[in-house]
């Protein structure tokens, strides 16, 4: 295999193209699914069995099915209920559930490791519910839930090459693309494994470094 | 949907089980090697598995899948899409196996060890007999949970034209116009299969020695 650059030099718009909407849909994805997310898993907690159940449910059978089959029922099967929803949105959509039912774990589990006392304290003081959410639940379990969440935005990324199968313009969709147009696939997939690999090492990295910043910040502010 | 459609997904399941089944179990043995690479201290084995598992942790399994199915015929090897499903399958699930092992391993409390070599066990035997069985109990959590991850990947197999469930099932939507009775159907046999082998591992793990009771 010789490398031909040019390859990817008459096709930089493309790729960049490709790389923008893959990281795009990855930060929405991962901003909605963390809303979502919270709010499910506080609604969990505080909704009574009759709000806990049909969530617990809905977030069991994301967690235990395919994020393809996922997306197939929603873009295939979405127009046989009257939605019909472009590759863009109906990925972003498939993406944000996804993350959120994952994320809603992360966070009930973050609720459960604040003590139970700090909790009490807060209701002996006269804070409401939501102040005790906002002053004393969120922050304690702040380190709690940072690592697993980047571990999960990391997943995401790499889910959302999922997405080509659908046609979303992304990352894979394009770069795979412009293989088969060049007849240069193996250059094509390299070049793809190689930009993923930045980004998630990029990702990762930040991750880790917001993870010590906010150790450090724990550790003086106590 | 009729019965006839839904036993021909649960057919294609005996694909997915397999080939998940076949690749956490090969993921497994590349596993420990990577992990010995890894803990053995030598930059000269220990540089290229850390590559490894960055590079196949680091980039998306269906990229990886393409890469392996387009690579394989580019070296000479023509083998069957299911092998190259295997082959990309294992190698992933393997970097993931041996990021948890080496955790496992490096988590056997060091005063058990001490206690092995007081008592004269052989470095052999304190391998065998004492830091083996605590590293994989501390790791067969993670080993379950990467075995549920690896039945749902294996869904993307179905790009490469492996008829498993996932591909059974966008071929069955295709031709009878019936896409959400057969990826419900597809996502409840997935689910059931995860679910078991969930309840699998926690019975598993309850049974495993030196389980707390």
């Amino acid at each position: 295999m010789i490398f031909d650059p040019n390859v990817i030099l008459n096709h930089l718009p493309e790729i960049i193209s490709g790389t923008g909407v893959t990281l795009a849909l990855w930060i929405a994805g991962m901003v909605l699914g963390i809303l979502i997310g919270f709010v499910v898993a506080t609604l969990r907690r505080y909704g009574g069995r009759l709000i806990d159940l049909p969530l617990g449910l809905a977030v069991e059978v994301l967690r235990g099915t395919p994020f393809l089959i996922q997306i197939f029922l929603v873009y295939y099967g979405g127009p046989f209920i009257g939605i019909s929803l472009d590759p863009i949105p109906c990925g972003l959509f498939g993406l944000s559930i996804y993350a959120a039912a994952y994320y809603s774990e992360i966070f009930r589990a973050g609720y459960a490791s604040v003590p139970h006392g700090h909790v009490e304290a807060g209701e002996c003081l006269g804070l409401t519910r939501f102040q005790i959410i906002r002053r004393i639940l969120l922050p304690e379990m702040a380190l709690i839930v940072l690592p697993p969440s980047v571990n999960l935005a990391v997943i995401l990324l790499k889910e959302s090459a999922v997405l080509s199968i659908i046609t979303v313009p992304e990352l894979t969709t394009t770069v795979s693309a412009i293989g088969s147009q060049e007849y240069a696939f193996l250059e094509a997939i390299f070049l793809l494994a190689i930009i993923y690999w930045v980004i998630v090492e990029a990702a990762a990295r930040l991750g880790r470094l917001a993870e010590a910043r906010l150790s450090t910040f724990r550790f003086a502010a106590s | 949907m009729s019965f006839k459609l839904f036993s021909l997904l649960v057919q294609a399941s005996v694909w997915t089980i397999g080939i998940s089944v076949i690749s956490i179990a090969l993921g497994f043995l590349i596993a420990i090697g990577l992990s010995a690479a890894l803990l053995s201290g030598k930059a000269l084995y220990r540089r290229p598995a850390e590559f490894f598992i960055s590079f196949f942790r680091g980039v998306p399994l269906l990229v990886q899948l393409l890469l392996i199915y387009n690579l394989l015929p580019f070296i000479g090897l023509n083998v069957p899409s299911i092998v190259a499903a295997i082959i990309g399958m294992s190698l992933c699930t393997a970097a993931y196996q041996a990021e948890n092992l080496r955790g496992g391993f490096e988590s056997v409390p060091k005063g058990l060890i001490e206690a092995a070599d007081m008592a004269g066990f052989s470095a052999r035997q304190v391998f065998l007999r004492i830091k083996v069985p605590i590293a994989l109990r501390l790791t067969f959590p993670a080993l379950v949970n990467e075995a549920i991850m690896i039945l749902k990947s294996s869904s993307l197999v179905s790009v490469v034209g492996i008829i498993e469930i996932t591909r059974m099932a966008q071929d069955l939507a295709s031709s009878t116009y019936m896409p959400i009775e057969i990826f419900s159907s597809a996502a409840l046999i997935y689910l059931v299969i995860c679910w078991a082998v969930a309840l699998a591992g926690r019975y598993g793990e309850r049974s495993l020695p030196g389980a707390a009771k």
